[in-house]
């Protein structure tokens, strides 16, 4: 099995030991089953193990292991290691404060996310089985309901960093549209009084890097396009 | 007061369409004033004659008027991302407004030739 030495320039802060952030220059041994940033990270773990991230199901799915990748935020797991110039730098994913190394803190992520409800509101009594949409609805929800909420897209938005505690970010604002499309929810109106604000909706001035960075190639500025659609068609 | 984090102004979606309607009436009109440039012979009294028929005036005064809204969201919109402290940006929407104003006043000298 052929092996190769892989380059790293990782960012280092422990809060309770380092005065200020710092990167370090790492190399580790990979072989030829380690296709993934993941891979090679897994082995940097074993060789230094205070080096800290993040990292849960390693196939795009839980949406833990965020990192700033040579300077694009994405997914370890789902970046090959091939494609990577060297020496690949690591930083946590900007604009959210560091707990330990490659670790943020996301409650303000959270924060945002859970300020637009995601939840579908009904009121009207529940049927006997279930609420059914019909296919042409439940399509409506493509490109949307896939969001793992990774936080590679807020994270790498300007007005995001800018206003964290005010904007909702890309990530809330494409959760937002999943429910104003759902069929199912009958709180529209509300949503979208609750973003009529020139902070929560209209920081966003459509520069994509949402779109650029997100692992699961979704959307969000195409959402919020969306989103300020209905809010003309309501107005005039 | 306590320090809350307070947002629901409720004037988005009005400076959002204001900004792209006042960017496509400063779109045309540049668009027609580049063809007046290209067609008009290069004299004082041609350029002077031009500027004094009414629809010149009234469709330059609107663009001016276009222009000034469209200063006045991108402005404020940049207050907002980087200044923080309430008082100061007050002040800062406040002298925007009043700048914003007398370029206005000053536009109305100089298109109708006051």
């Amino acid at each position: 099995m052929t092996t190769q030495t892989i380059q790293f320039r990782v960012y280092r802060y422990d809060p309770d030991k380092d005065a200020k952030p710092y990167m370090q220059d790492i190399s580790v041994e990979v072989d030829s089953t380690d296709r993934k940033l993941l891979d090679a990270l897994v082995k940097l773990k074993v060789k230094d193990e205070t080096v800290s991230f993040r990292r849960s199901c390693r196939e795009g799915v839980c949406g833990s292991d965020a990192m700033n990748i040579n300077g694009k935020n994405g997914l370890a797991c789902l970046t090959d290691l091939k494609d990577l110039k060297q020496p690949i730098e690591l930083r946590p994913i900007p604009g959210l404060p560091v707990i330990r190394d490659l670790i943020v803190d996301m409650t303000q992520f959270f924060k945002q996310y859970h300020s637009i409800k995601p939840y579908v509101v009904n009121d009207t009594p529940p049927p006997e089985k279930e609420r059914l949409q019909s296919p042409e609805d439940r399509k409506e929800l493509d490109g949307l309901y896939e969001c793992i909420l990774c936080a590679c897209c807020s994270t790498s938005c300007p007005s995001f960093w800018w206003n964290p505690d005010k904007f909702v970010g890309p990530a809330g604002l494409l959760a937002a549209y999943r429910f104003i499309a759902d069929t199912r929810d009958t709180a529209t109106n509300e949503r979208l009084d609750n973003l009529e604000d020139p902070y929560r909706l209209f920081r966003c001035h459509t520069i994509m890097n949402c779109v650029d960075v997100c692992p699961k190639h979704l959307n969000p500025t195409r959402a919020i396009g969306k989103i300020k659609d209905l809010m003309v068609k309501r107005a005039v | 007061m306590v320090n809350r984090i307070v947002v629901g102004a409720g004037y988005g979606l009005r400076d959002w369409v204001m900004q792209r309607v006042t960017a496509v009436i400063m779109a045309l009109y540049t668009v027609a004033l580049v063809l007046f440039l290209l067609t008009a012979p290069s004299s004082y009294e041609a350029w002077q004659s031009f500027f004094k028929s009414t629809w010149v005036q009234v469709l330059t005064q609107t663009t001016i008027v276009a222009l000034l809204l469209h200063v006045w969201v991108g402005i404020r919109d940049v207050w907002m991302d980087y200044v923080k402290p309430v008082g100061v940006r007050l002040a800062l929407h406040s002298f925007t407004i009043v700048w914003l104003a007398s370029c206005f006043i000053y536009s109305v000298k100089v298109v109708w030739g006051l």
